[in-house]
């Protein structure tokens, strides 16, 4: 073995590159408590404090702190950057000054231009030009592509979000390789798997040579990077900080070439306990320096930044990276994945205070230790800031070693990635399905034009046919546009880094998602179970809707709409299935909206269930605001039901609790927390956000900013730092249910 | 047979230990100033009406949340459909499901019809929240507009069976926080064989909107809401006298 691994006990990972085996051989489980934790340094609160001003300043300037106009960023781009350098632990920025947003031109210029434009901020004409007239970008190379038919259906919002003018994210590169293997053993495998490429040279073997070309040039690259901050990690790391430093410079890396809307970083927790119990027995670090380099490592983590327009931060709230950490979970054989390092992560919101970045994700299993579901429990209580995501629903398909990207997206890290495609407006679709085609509210003909509903009321089988036949049609136009925008980014803004870190032959999900699950299952209940008459407007487009009667609503754990919600999830998921996808990916889908279910409700008009014209969706597949009647186990069940295999890109539900309805004092509201995890983890949920809180403290930090410039909330899959969100933003959050005692 | 319910809250978490599923029962004898559910006074107005079939099925879908809970029937007064309520706690026992009765006592003596009834119950019962609204029988019916025997000699009778019993009392200011009240209720658990559990529960005006929707008056509207630390404080008056008269 390789002198740096002294210490290790060995496995497959000497051999080849394998980070699993090398956690499996070597990490020690953790069951006991949160005793050992350490505070801050000195060092660390000073470097928080400066940090905070920055972000002060930042919201200040409104929004952006200073941006690059006319370096273009690549790995090795910036000289260093600090903070304060006497006092870093964990060096690197993404330019060569704190939160000054890089120039990433190759996702599409006109997004690059108008993100420094409206920031105040001008990219220099010649790299306009130069992105114009001479290197295409991906957004210019989609829009080649796209059909007419397609482009109607973004200007109309019924597909939304889609990563054609930005960088799709979502892909999970292994930067535990870096630190366990160094450099040059990663571009040695790189050279290999070139080098025993298929001879025949069909498309696929060529641009799988490119590549890896690429590949190759990114890792070159990634030990110049080191080497600007006076580095070396062409070798296997040492210590655990060299480890931890090694992994965060190519983690810098990627965020340096890609801004992708979601740059995750993994599974990093227990495999950097691996090292931090190594040098603890060698006696050559102590519990407090281990949680030092942790607290400034995730200091870093959450000053990534990306240029960004205003009208993105209008969708996706408060600037989000999704630098999504995932901790915790059990192994194939039930053995815990717990370490340390794992309370040490989460420790980091009682050292440097709650933030949205990095993502902090809980792999929840029933199987996890006592103590640490408490913590956990403990943690989200005081903070906000976790999500929980069910390992024993996800560890079937991705095994124990798959992380999440973003917010709900579970893949094998290093072994398999996704193409991220934004969602399909499924309440959007309905009305479609009701006015044949017919836009309600551009009245252009946007799907295609089968007959529109007649007569004053609707039928439920009549709307349910026609329902079926619009969706099949936005299925195939929704995995056709992701298709192009999906040749476009491979061929215009390969992420050669994250792929570096990746085996070759990897695993593709072609992820779709879906906004306003609970207002079609409501609708269609209205339908079928109440009485709903049309109101048609001059053009006889129908327009807005009287419900007559009471209905089930889902929420309520009542069958009658939670199978409505199932079957429609069913069939959207079996129609998109029906296309061929680029690369062999296969379809998934998710539900998941972030906060952007404000803003398709904005953009769709009154539906069936009584919902009028601009008002909110729910978040995710949460039930609609204050339909759920029958207390937090009820909501929850029904959320439950929708299946995971129908959904496997993530069901997102946020629940929101005041501390009272939680339990009578701290540990009973841990005790209850856990509880209701256990509990949504066997009925098979997928994902939780946890909010506990008063709808009081929410309304003060509206009417006073300043007081509250860490104040964290879970909104669907992500965090969002609350005074960063619009009003309209925080109006909606504050509507939302919050559960409480009767 | 079907029972007149108001509600049920699958997320209980402050009527009994753990994660509970918590049936409000409609209709009660007694008319509590301080009651913050006065729609669940007139039994003929039950917005449901289930069979305990139909209840236990609700909740044993969802058993997973509740494996340190379980299930609490209060209400209103629960002990109004004793044979409704024997009903649903034997099936829950069935299912291996913790019960817990919230109740004031009301409708419990000693007469043989009566004991048979309540020992059938009490034998499905894990454990009992009773209130006591106040300690002095005169104050207890200007409080509720009946007598507080029942209440006491249910807690006798609870603890001659030694069946777990858990104390419950509102603390309104000015009326159930006098000094010698909580010492005189204090003097009444140390006499009861097992002294029980003592929960001190603040007065709130929560209810208050209720009333307004039901044009009900509001006898307490002068009343201040108790807190937290008031609720500790009687607390320790209570233990005192306990103590004191072992």
């Amino acid at each position: 073995m390789r002198e740096e691994w002294t210490g290790f006990r060995e496995g497959r990972w000497v051999n080849e590159i394998n980070v699993r085996s090398f956690i499996h051989k070597n990490y020690t489980a953790y069951y006991g408590n949160e005793e050992f934790l350490e505070g801050p340094t000195e060092d660390t609160l000073d470097l928080w404090h400066k940090v905070s001003e920055l972000m002060k300043a930042e919201i200040e300037a409104g929004g952006a702190l200073d941006m690059d106009t006319s370096v273009v960023s690549t790995i090795t781009s910036h000289p260093a950057g600090y903070i304060d350098k006497e006092k870093e632990k964990i060096v690197g920025l993404q330019t060569d000054k704190p939160l000054k947003r890089a120039l990433m031109p190759q996702g599409g210029i006109r997004m690059a231009v108008k993100a420094c434009k409206d920031n105040g901020y001008e990219v220099d004409p010649e790299i306009v030009e130069f992105y114009t007239d001479h290197r295409k970008t991906h957004n210019a190379g989609v829009f080649d592509a796209y059909t007419p038919e397609m482009r109607r259906c973004r200007s109309n919002h019924i597909i939304t979000g889609l990563p054609d003018a930005y960088g799709r994210g979502r892909i999970i590169g292994d930067y535990r390789r870096v630190a366990l293997y160094g450099v040059d053993r990663l571009i040695e495998d790189k050279m290999f798997q070139k080098d025993t490429t298929v001879s025949t040279m069909s498309l696929e073997v060529i641009r799988e040579r490119e590549e890896l070309s690429e590949q190759i040039r990114a890792l070159e690259m990634l030990k110049e990077l080191a080497n600007i901050y006076g580095c070396d990690i062409s070798k296997p790391a040492r210590t655990f900080k060299e480890a931890t430093q090694a992994l965060y410079f190519a983690y810098l890396a990627a965020v340096k070439e890609q801004n992708g809307a979601a740059m995750s970083l993994g599974r990093t927790s227990t495999f950097l306990d691996i090292y931090a119990e190594r040098d603890l027995k060698a006696g050559i670090i102590t519990e407090k320096e281990v949680q030092e380099i942790i607290d400034q490592f995730v200091m870093k983590l959450r000053m990534v930044r990306f240029a960004r327009t205003p009208d993105y931060n209008q969708i996706f709230a408060g600037d989000p990276t999704w630098v999504t950490e995932s901790i915790g979970g059990i192994d194939t054989d039930g053995k815990p994945l717990v370490t340390k390092m794992s309370y040490r992560y989460l420790n980091t919101l009682n050292n440097i205070g709650a933030a949205p970045e990095p993502n902090l994700t809980v792999l929840w299993s029933e199987h996890l230790p006592e103590n640490f579901k408490r913590y956990c429990a403990k943690v989200s209580i005081e903070h906000h800031a976790i999500q929980y995501e069910n390992d024993d629903l996800m560890r079937p398909i991705h095994g124990d070693d798959y992380a999440i990207a973003c917010c709900v997206s579970s893949m094998r890290v290093g072994k398999e990635m996704q193409f991220f495609g934004a969602r399909a407006n499924l309440a959007k679709c309905l009305l479609y399905a009701i006015n044949g085609g017919v836009d309600e509210i551009s009245g252009q003909q946007v799907g295609p034009e089968y007959r529109a509903v007649v007569g004053d009321y609707l039928d439920y089988d009549d709307v349910m046919k026609k329902y079926r036949d619009m969706m099949r049609w936005l299925a195939r136009v929704y995995v056709n546009a992701l298709n192009i925008i999906h040749y476009m980014h491979d061929k215009y803004s390969y992420e050669r880094l994250q792929m570096a870190l990746h085996d070759r032959d990897v695993k593709r999900w072609f992820a779709t998602g879906i906004a306003g699950l609970s207002v079609v299952a409501d609708s269609l209940s209205a339908i079928k179970y109440g009485k709903v008459r049309v109101t048609r407007n001059e053009a006889g487009i129908v327009t807005d809707y009287t419900v007559e009667g009471d209905f089930p609503k889902y929420g309520n754990d009542d069958d009658r709409v939670d199978s409505i919600a199932k079957e429609v999830l069913h069939t959207f998921i079996s129609y998109l299935r029906e296309n061929a996808a680029y690369r062999d990916g296969e379809i998934t889908t998710s539900i998941l909206t972030i906060t952007s279910n404000v803003t398709y409700g904005k953009n769709t008009g009154a539906t069936p269930d009584g919902r009028k014209q601009g008002e909110p969706f729910a978040p995710g597949a949460n039930p609609m605001h204050g339909r759920d009647e029958n207390g937090a186990v009820a909501s929850l069940a029904s959320v439950a039901k929708l299946p995971f295999t129908d959904s496997q890109d993530g069901i997102s539900n946020t629940f929101t609790i005041v501390p009272s309805a939680l339990g009578k004092n701290e540990s009973e509201r841990e005790d209850n927390l856990v509880s209701l995890l256990d509990g949504y983890t066997a009925k098979r949920g997928f994902h939780l956000n946890v909010n506990v809180f008063d709808k009081e403290l929410l309304l003060d930090a509206q009417k006073h900013p300043e007081l509250y410039p860490q104040l964290t909330i879970r909104v669907s899959g992500y965090a969002v730092n609350f005074i960063k969100l619009t009003k309209a933003q925080q109006d909606e959050v504050i509507s939302r249910n919050f559960h409480s005692a009767i | 047979m079907e029972g007149k319910l108001h509600s049920m809250e699958t997320f209980g978490t402050v009527d009994g230990p753990g994660v509970r599923f918590v049936v409000f029962f409609q209709g009660c004898p007694m008319r509590c100033k301080f009651c913050h559910n006065p729609d669940t006074w007139e039994i003929k107005n039950a917005p449901l009406s289930q069979s305990a079939d139909e209840v236990i099925a609700k909740m044993t879908r969802n058993l997973p949340f509740y494996k340190s809970g379980g299930i609490t029937a209060t209400g209103g007064e629960p002990l109004m459909q004793i044979d409704f309520l024997t009903e649903l706690f034997t099936l829950a026992k069935e299912s291996g499901i913790h019960t817990a009765l919230d109740t004031s006592g009301a409708g419990f003596d000693r007469s043989e019809e009566t004991l048979k009834k309540f020992d059938k119950l009490l034998s499905v019962t894990d454990l009992v929240m009773l209130d006591i609204k106040h300690a002095s029988e005169e104050e207890h019916i200007s409080l509720t507009g009946r007598s507080g025997k029942s209440a006491k000699d249910f807690a006798r009778y609870l603890s001659e069976k030694g069946i777990p019993l858990r104390i419950r009392h509102v603390l309104i200011p000015g009326i159930t926080d006098k000094e010698d009240q909580l010492m005189a209720l204090g003097k009444f658990l140390s006499s009861l064989g097992n002294p029980p559990k003592i929960e001190i529960l603040p007065y709130h005006k929560l209810g208050l909107a209720k009333y307004e929707n039901l044009g009900i008056p509001y006898a307490l509207k002068d009343t201040p809401a108790a807190s937290e630390a008031d609720a500790r404080a009687a607390l320790s008056v209570i233990e005192k006298a306990m103590k004191d008269h072992k």
